[in-house]
């Protein structure tokens, strides 16, 4: 039994916010309360000046197996997300072969066992990601995905998307939207702005995002389907989903530390870890998605954590895989930029990085008694350095190489089972 | 003196490196103008030209410089090199280095790829143009070519007309220009014209007519004929009738107004040939300083002395 003991324990869901302890039983929480007296057979954490949350839910990560494990395998990933507090990811299908199917569900899921991190698997809405064929969704959900997504590129067309909405409504699966108007985009790599003039690189204007979110839109209002807009980038996008939540349709945005953070500036110095898509957008956009966070239109903080081989990314950045890693800086980075700022509340974070994951896709994302005690022990004012030689990933891309941080995650607590203990992976 | 290890573009250096850059084009102006086109300066360095894209007039304007300055100058053209093998910008270039290449002449179809080189080698890299970002030497020498004419850059209204959006050339001649505060008018069709244009201190117009009026220079641009497939363009015929630069659109111009092109020409698109043939056309001319402005930085790049110092 792991007796956690003077923590500053946040979880707006259930309206928690102050020195609490909470004690795990075997796999669950047995209580949350102030003073629970210490026994000789409780492993007792010393929480105090630290902040106790919901494990952390990350619905988006890019753990590269099958097929690419020169990238990222599914147990480097695990490590660095319970390095990086999360307690659940959510792997997106886009490997190879996709994850279309049962069988290739059940093999990802064979690979888990014996990991302390939960990993949950979204399904591909079609076949080989890129095609007309729908996939065997119902078979995919009895063998255990929490979505569906054709992740790094949109639903091809209208009509499918109508389909796939329709089909995917019978077995209550969202469809999590990579949106992207590829013909607007014509082989753009980094928003279309004032950099990608002055560099001469190729841009994606917004509105390549802007054209699928209306289009889902649209389709979510006929079909009274689910979509949920991946890693949202652009202002008018958030103006589109503010929209369409006030007229009550089922659709929920995410967006990423990354576009929360940084601008298209940063692709100034040519660094690939940059190059990431959607691209990094003007401030305008970053700001509109600030805004949008804080006043809920997007209702949750994902990583797109995209491990490369170095090799992959060492290349003219017009060559170069979109894509960065994520997992072990989200936090932090969110910590240091958002909730040190006075932007958002620690427990707006926990809103965003673990109750609304937790609730939209339901996965816990809470701290309830008799729930599976899946906790994040943070200390909020640790510093430290992004090294990215010393990450857990496989992947080194990460555009936020050398940045001073705050806020380290010192504990990660899986069903009641360490996965990080004092800042090391179990 | 060159502050930076490389030469990547007009937009990061400063109007005093510029200044002396093309001071010390002057005397090497001298030098291609003599009888024996030869001096013993950089005798014993060794550079190399590398172009990833083709190329005729900048590999040989390099090439010649080098000559005439006497420093020992390998080819590596795109074609015959391992490039094609799969071998990777940083391999190739490296493998030059360990030979003992001190400075490399480089041409790239990627935007950036001349940065990404010079973090990666020791040698000293020159940008003979990275896909649509920057040709800092052209902007050099066009700047020279102007100032030569012209006289003080900060008073000139220099029109650049044509394929802004993916001219490289473009680029380094605004970054340049602007910063002795010139007025530079741009003029194209709108869906050449890239967004955000403005903020680099232009002045962005459609109308030819409007931009060319009153203007000291103009500075056409070369159309990539393939635009006219990507819905940039409807044809080359409608391209010239409203932005081909004529003789009568020339009579905009101020009296003394230049006539200027990077080359190579399309004749009958973007300049009718009579333009070329203007006694105020200077195209010829901005050649031959083409060769002074490179052998000017060669010897301030691999001479590691001050460019003043050739007198």
């Amino acid at each position: 039994m792991i007796l956690i003991k003077g923590g500053h324990v946040i979880d707006p869901k259930n309206k928690i916010d102050g020195i609490m302890d909470i004690l795990v039983e075997g796999e669950k929480i047995n209580k949350i309360e102030k003073n629970i007296q210490e026994k000789s057979e409780y492993e007792v954490i010393d929480a105090n000046n630290l902040m106790v949350f919901p494990g952390l839910i990350d619905m988006h990560v890019h753990l590269r197996e099958p097929g690419f494990e020169h990238k990222e395998t599914i147990q480097t990933g695990l490590a660095a997300a319970a390095k990086g507090g999360f307690t659940t990811v959510a792997c997106m299908p886009n490997t190879k072969p996709a994850i279309d199917d049962r069988t290739i569900v059940e093999s990802i899921e064979r690979k888990t066992r014996g990991a302390k991190v939960n990993l949950k698997i979204i399904g591909a809405a079609t076949k080989n990601i890129d095609s007309d064929q729908l996939t065997e969704m119902g078979d995919m959900k009895e063998a255990g995905i929490v979505a569906i997504s054709n992740d790094g590129k949109p639903v091809k067309n209208a009509y499918i998307t109508r389909r796939v909405l329709e089909y995917a409504k019978q077995f209550d699966l969202i469809l999590i939207e990579h949106c992207e108007d590829e013909s607007m985009a014509n082989g753009g790599f980094i928003h279309e702005g004032y950099y990608s003039t002055i560099l001469g690189l190729k841009g994606i204007p917004r509105e390549s995002e802007d054209l699928i979110v209306a289009r889902d839109i649209a389709l979510v209002k006929m079909t009274g389907g689910k979509v949920h807009i991946a890693h949202i980038s652009s202002k008018n996008s958030v103006d589109l989903v503010r929209e369409a939540k006030k007229q009550g349709l089922n659709v929920t945005a995410e967006v990423t530390p990354q576009h929360l953070i940084l601008t298209d500036e940063a692709v100034e110095s040519f660094d690939t870890s940059t190059k990431i898509n959607p691209p990094l957008r003007a401030e305008e956009d970053r700001q509109a998605l600030l805004e949008g966070l804080i006043d809920g239109t997007i209702d949750m903080i994902v990583t797109d954590h995209a491990p490369h081989a170095r090799w992959e990314k060492e290349v003219e950045y017009a060559y170069a895989p979109f894509g960065a890693v994520g997992l072990e800086t989200a936090v932090a980075l969110i910590n240091t930029k958002l909730v040190k700022t006075g932007l958002m509340t620690y427990s707006q974070l926990v809103e965003k990085m673990a109750n609304n994951p937790g609730t939209i896709f339901k996965l816990g994302g809470e701290l309830k008694l008799g729930d599976y005690a899946d906790i994040t022990i943070f200390d909020p004012n640790k510093k430290w350095t992004v090294i990215p030689e010393e990450f857990y990933s496989m992947g080194r891309n990460t555009p936020f190489k050398g940045w001073e941080l705050e806020g380290e995650v010192l504990h990660t607590i899986v069903k009641g089972e360490f996965a990080l203990k004092n800042g090391k992976v179990i | 003196m060159i502050k930076e290890k490389d030469l990547l573009g007009l937009r990061n250096i400063s109007t005093d490196e510029i200044d002396e850059i093309l001071r010390t084009a002057v005397p090497m102006k001298d030098i291609i103008m003599r009888d024996i086109k030869k001096v013993p300066t950089l005798r014993g360095k060794s550079m190399a030209t590398l172009f990833f894209e083709n190329s005729t007039r900048t590999k040989s304007s390099f090439e010649i410089a080098a000559k005439y300055l006497s420093a020992d100058c390998t080819n590596l053209a795109v074609s015959t090199s391992s490039v094609q093998k799969g071998e990777t910008l940083i391999d190739t270039a490296i493998t030059l280095e360990v030979m003992g290449i001190e400075l490399f002449v480089m041409r790239h179809g990627a935007s950036g790829a001349p940065h990404f080189l010079g973090r990666n080698t020791k040698a000293r890299i020159i940008n003979a143009g990275d896909g649509m970002n920057e040709h800092p030497t052209q902007g050099l020498l066009d700047m020279y070519t102007m100032k030569d004419k012209k006289g003080d850059l900060g008073n000139l209204t220099v029109t650049i007309l044509g394929d802004v959006a993916h001219s490289r050339v473009a680029r380094s001649n605004i970054w340049g220009l602007t910063k002795y505060g010139a007025k530079v008018r741009v003029v194209a069709p709108e869906t050449l014209i890239p967004v955000e244009l403005q903020k680099m201190g232009v002045e962005v117009y459609t109308d030819v007519d409007k931009a060319l009026k009153g203007a000291d220079v103009v500075n056409v641009l070369r159309l990539q004929k393939e635009r006219q497939s990507s819905g940039l363009l409807p044809s080359l015929v409608e391209y010239n009738k409203f932005w081909g630069l004529t003789s009568k659109r020339v009579e905009l111009l101020k009296d003394d107004a230049i006539i200027m092109h990077p080359g190579p020409m399309n004749r009958g698109v973007e300049i009718m040939p009579d333009v070329y043939e203007h006694p105020r056309s200077v195209v010829d001319e901005q050649v031959t300083n083409g060769v002074a402005v490179r052998m000017a930085l060669l010897f301030m790049m691999l001479g590691g002395k001050s460019g003043d110092d050739i007198n």
